[in-house]
């Protein structure tokens, strides 16, 4: 397999760890439910049959974590974006009078 | 007929006759030419036994002319590099060869396990599954044993293989796959577009069954057509020609594996070169031109030596020269099988007839060809005789008679399957043509891969050339080449006919489709009759295509056997799944250069030589070798020496290389702010110039590392971790900072190779060091009190790094240099020491002085252990979230009766204590529903003479002082033992603050 590594290009699979499921995220800690919410997000996988995101770790390359859409049925990858790119791409926009992080 | 080559033609083939090539075969020399394979030197000598068949002994021959061959293997070389299962029809000859039949004791011509043959009526499908399941006792003892040395065919050596093999990568736009009509054809008009072309064939010649024809292509010869291909195609540029090179597997986005046999042709391994080279291909596009396999027709005794596929007659005749028979018989539903009567008759052997199942109306426009030979229409083989060879074949004619020729050659033509392998590997499936009466690939073939020519059933040379061509100009659109002006040369474009035939019902008597694993078509029907009704199900009962040769000749013919027998259609039917390797690799291959030590990298630390120099003893840790300990002149044991250095550590001081441990440099505006959140402590409270103890949890709440973090500076900080752990940290925080917090300030780096690291310890430590470091830093205890770290120089002005941390439990500190100064350093610490007695200590004796302190490592941070578990509780900020923090507050996790760490010594003076060991209590039965914990680490303590362990006990922290048994099964012992703290030595810390 193949893996287009967003800042190095396409390169063998061989370079890559692969981690899992890309769609969790770390919950907050602070919140009510937290203990359930961290339990789904330590233990609850989709797993698809068909098109998926998922952490791979160019660990042999960039060092990168990155987040490939690939097939699980056909193992087509259609994309990666580095996973520093997609999580803050999924930050809900800050609210105005919302002060610091 | 040449001397000494009995069947030798006086002229034609493409062999060097000028070149004469001594061989051996089974203890006889041989003399054949170059350009012969082992199959076609043994023919041309006359040799039609080669072998024994897999479960029946039954005489064999060469049945085929490549790789798909079913019988003909044998063993090649002597010694260390004997190879087994070759197959001779793809073995080149050179000069020394030596090979030797399999599957017989004591002689291929005298084997007493043909007796297996008379027994051939108990030994059907099945047998071994009904027979051997009772007492079940004796299938290990004696059944397998049995019939392990009865069954298999040839053999390894059992010794380390002598040769080389590596591995090797390419890419390219198109990747051909076959380099005959059609594969030349595509490359040649591919190549000419501007492609970066790979063309890879598994014969040593490239011109696939152009070779093995005698036709023509463009008015030439069609093998010189193809010879011309091909130096047309190695002389550019942007074309790699590989021969002897056969592409065996299809993987996801366009990677293909590919086995070259660089060596296996020539008499010695040449100097700097692998015997075979393992490629991965990786191509934008690949054209699969891999042709076609004939296939037999199965009737009664149809697996003597001499029968043969009717393509490989031809092979033997025109491209070899090699006669497989004096007199020959064909027998074919098609009209390709013709081409070989007719190519015998040009070559002058003789055609004893022409036996073809069709009616006088099918085959009247091929009646020339036949000459003199008599022609049998609705022909039928039901027999063969012959002992160790064909000798006479029985068909029934048109009008149901028996009728017996002698003949000492079968050449038989079923018709041909297109070698769709490749367009299954990823899960396609191939579809059923009734046109040509074979399966075709599928429109599931990988991404990329298109197919031409006989692999995608277009039988004639033309169509194979058009194809070609048509197939790489659509690639070069998809890939935005030009497109070069293309002509299709001439060829034969002759339609195929044929009536498929797959058993001859009216034969009685065994009628075989798997030649190499002895499967009959009443095995099929067997199997069918037990109610095994998937073709998969059938190939498991039966063994059928579960050979070296996967079926490549009996696949077909078997699975319209069973789909008489279930009434379904062969498409309905289907065919098994197809999976890599196409042809067998040798693991070796596989393996490449990573065996031996060279399978995993050693990784030395800059103080190895050293260490070498004064005769440590070295240990694997991860992918380190570390000094385990460094013993003197008349010390007898192990024990001896780490013992003394353990004492002289704590007595004077003594030296450790600790260059191992993961470092990692972290820099960054939000470094405080990510360690926080990484560690369960809080580090940005500590100041500049500070070392803290930290602890890593995995996000479900377990202890995943730990390790020192030292603030040098605002926004810089150095992280330790394990030495085993090091890379497991790295992908951690990187995962942490990329995927969770990507909006944090922080860069990280791994120096774990950067730095050459040593720790001294003891009493003498400090003094040691003021010899060391420059005299402007200030390392008296006030100054640069326990936990203190900084940038110092040492030595007259080598940078370095200061820490004043301590594993040993000693006063101590760690010293690093940059790695190019790790040599120099450990000298001049030693150097520096030697008023002292200064002793280099091992990883035994760092390892006793941790259990004396109770410092886990990785065997108490084993992944199933918490921080509360290790007594570390504390260590978990109650005023900031980290990661696995919130795992780490689960009900099970923060349960009261956990097995917690503790210390444990034996109760009896002297006793051993062993790790693995687990706690029962006294009085108590030994067994799993009575376990209260383990013991993880012991060693004998020098320090207080006697054996001490640390292990996890339930409640442990609450029960010192109480006495358990240490049960070790394994190891047959069974001692009492009292709970105590785990900080044995000093444990109010004092040593260390000294």
């Amino acid at each position: 397999m193949r893996l287009p590594c967003p800042l190095c290009g396409e390169r063998d699979h061989s370079e890559f760890v692969y981690r899992g499921d890309a769609n969790v995220v770390r919950p907050d800690a602070e919140a009510p439910g937290a203990q359930r919410a961290f339990h789904e997000f330590v233990h609850l996988r989709a797993n698809p049959a068909g098109w998926h995101k998922e952490h791979w770790y160019h660990e042999m390359g960039c060092r990168s974590w990155i987040v490939v859409e690939r097939n699980t049925l056909t193992h087509e990858v259609r994309g990666a974006v580095t996973a520093a790119e997609h999580t803050l791409a999924r930050r809900p926009a800050p609210v105005a009078d919302e002060g610091g992080r | 007929m040449s001397g000494g080559q009995p069947n030798r033609l006086a002229e034609g083939g493409l062999v060097q006759r000028d070149r004469e090539i001594a061989f051996h075969f089974d203890g006889r020399r041989y003399h054949g030419h170059a350009g012969d394979t082992l199959a076609s030197a043994l023919i041309a000598n006359g040799v039609r036994l080669v072998g024994r068949s897999f479960k029946y002994h039954r005489p064999r021959g060469v049945f085929t002319a490549g790789s798909e061959e079913p019988n003909a293997l044998v063993e090649l070389g002597r010694g260390a590099g004997r190879d087994p299962n070759s197959r001779a029809t793809v073995t080149e000859l050179h000069d020394g060869l030596v090979a030797s039949s399999q599957n017989r004791f004591p002689s291929l011509g005298f084997d007493v396990l043909a007796f297996n043959d008379l027994l051939a009526p108990f030994l059907a499908a099945g047998f071994y599954y009904k027979t051997f399941m009772w007492p079940a006792a004796f299938w290990e003892k004696l059944y397998e044993p049995v019939i392990r040395r009865a069954a298999g065919l040839g053999a390894l050596s059992g010794k380390a293989d002598p040769d080389a093999y590596e591995k090797a990568t390419a890419h390219c736009d198109v990747l051909i796959i076959g380099a005959g009509p059609a594969g030349l054809q595509a490359a040649l008009t591919a190549a000419r577009g501007g492609a970066r072309v790979i063309l890879a064939d598994e014969d040593f010649v490239p011109g696939g069954r152009l070779n093995g024809e005698r036709m023509e292509i463009a008015r030439t010869p069609a093998h010189e057509w193809a010879a011309k291909a091909a130096t047309e195609l190695a002389s550019m540029k942007n074309v790699r020609l590989l021969t002897r090179t056969t592409v065996f597997g299809a993987y996801d986005g366009g990677t293909y594996a590919g086995l070259e046999r660089v060596a296996d042709h020539l008499p010695a391994v040449p100097p700097h070169q692998p015997r075979q080279r393992l490629w991965r291909f990786v191509a934008r596009r690949a054209i699969l031109c891999a042709g076609a396999t004939e296939r037999p027709v199965a009737f009664a005794d149809n697996d003597r030596p001499g029968v043969m596929l009717a393509s490989a007659v031809r092979t033997y005749v025109n491209r070899f020269a090699a006669l497989p028979g004096r007199s020959t018989i064909v027998f074919t539903c098609n009209d390709d099988g013709w081409r070989t009567a007719g190519d015998l008759i040009a070559a002058g052997g003789a055609v004893e007839a022409i036996l073809d199942t069709r009616g006088a109306e099918d085959i009247a426009h091929l009646r020339d060809i036949a000459g003199d030979a008599p022609v049998f229409t609705r022909a039928r083989p039901i027999g063969t005789a012959g002992h160790k060879g064909l000798s006479a074949v029985t068909f029934l004619n048109a009008n149901d008679r028996p009728v017996t020729l002698s003949a000492d050659c079968l050449a038989i033509s079923g018709g041909w399957n297109p070698n769709v392998h490749l367009t299954c590997h990823r899960r396609g499936r191939p579809v059923w043509n009734d046109r040509i009466a074979a399966f075709v690939p599928g429109s599931d073939a990988p991404p990329g891969m298109v197919v031409a020519g006989a692999a995608a059933g277009a039988f004639s040379t033309h169509g194979a050339l058009a194809q070609g061509t048509e197939r790489a100009l659509e690639v070069l659109g998809d890939l935005g080449s030009k497109q070069p002006a293309s002509g299709i040369p001439d060829a034969e474009d002759a339609p195929y006919a044929i009536q498929p035939v797959w058993h001859i019902t009216q034969s009685k008597g065994r009628a075989w489709l798997d030649l190499q694993n002895d499967v009959t078509v009443k095995d099929v029907e067997v199997s069918h009759a037990e109610g095994f009704r998937s073709v998969e199900h059938m190939k498991r009962y039966t063994t059928l295509g579960m050979a070296t040769d996967q079926g490549k000749t009996a696949s077909v013919p078997a699975i319209a056997v069973m789909a008489n027998l279930t009434g379904r259609s062969i498409a309905e039917t289907g065919t098994t799944i197809f999976r890599p390797p196409y042809t067998p690799v040798a693991i070796a291959a596989f393996a490449g250069g990573l065996r031996g030590r060279a399978f995993r990298p050693i990784r030395l630390t800059p103080a190895h030589d050293w260490s070498k120099e004064q005769g440590a003893v070295f240990t694997e840790a991860g992918l380190w070798l570390r000094p385990q300990w460094y013993p003197r002149r008349g010390e007898k044991s192990w024990r001896e020496s780490v013992d003394r250095e353990v004492r002289q550590t704590r007595r004077s001081v003594g030296v450790n290389d600790v260059s191992t441990l993961g470092k990692i440099d972290v820099k960054g505006a939000d470094a405080a702010a990510f360690l926080d959140r990484l560690y369960t402590n809080t580090m940005s409270t500590l100041t500049v110039g500070k070392v803290r103890y930290g602890l890593m949890l995995r996000e479900d709440g377990f202890v995943l590392d730990d390790g020192t973090v030292a603030r040098l500076g605002d926004s810089h900080y150095l992280v330790t971790t394990t030495t085993a752990n090091a890379g497991l940290v790295m992908q951690h925080v990187d995962y942490c900072h990329q995927v969770h917090w990507p909006e944090l300030d922080v860069h990280m780096v791994s120096v774990s190779d950067q730095y050459a690291q040593f720790a001294i310890a003891g009493p003498n430590a400090r003094k040691v060091l003021r010899k060391l470091v420059d005299a402007r830093f200030d390392i008296a205890n006030e100054a640069f009190p326990y936990m203190a770290c900084g940038e110092i120089t040492v030595c007259g002005g080598v940078a370095a790094r200061l820490f004043r941390i301590s594993f040993s439990g000693e006063l101590a500190y760690e010293v690093a240099v940059p790695a190019r100064h790790g040599d120099a350093m450990i000298r001049a610490i030693m150097e520096a020491g030697r008023e002292f007695d200064i002793v280099p200590y091992g990883l035994e004796a760092l390892n006793v002085m941790r259990i004396e302190k109770g410092h886990p490592v990785g065997s108490e941070l084993n992944g199933q252990t918490t921080a509360g578990d290790l007594g570390l509780a504390r260590m978990i900020s109650a005023k900031k979230d980290c990661i696995g923090k919130v795992m780490a507050g689960r009900p099970a996790l923060t349960d009261a009766d956990r097995m917690t760490l503790a210390g444990f010594k034996p109760v009896a003076e002297g006793e051993e204590l062993t790790a693995g060991a687990h706690f029962v209590g006294i009085g108590r039965e030994a067994k799993t529903a009575h376990d209260e914990g383990y013991m993880t680490s012991v060693c004998f303590s020098p320090s207080l003479g006697h054996f001490i362990g640390l292990g996890f006990i339930r409640r442990g922290h609450q029960r010192h002082g109480d006495k358990v048994r240490a049960v070790d099964a394994v190891r047959g012992r069974d001692i009492e033992v009292e709970i105590c703290s785990p900080h044995f030595v000093d444990p109010q810390g004092e040593r260390l603050r000294g």
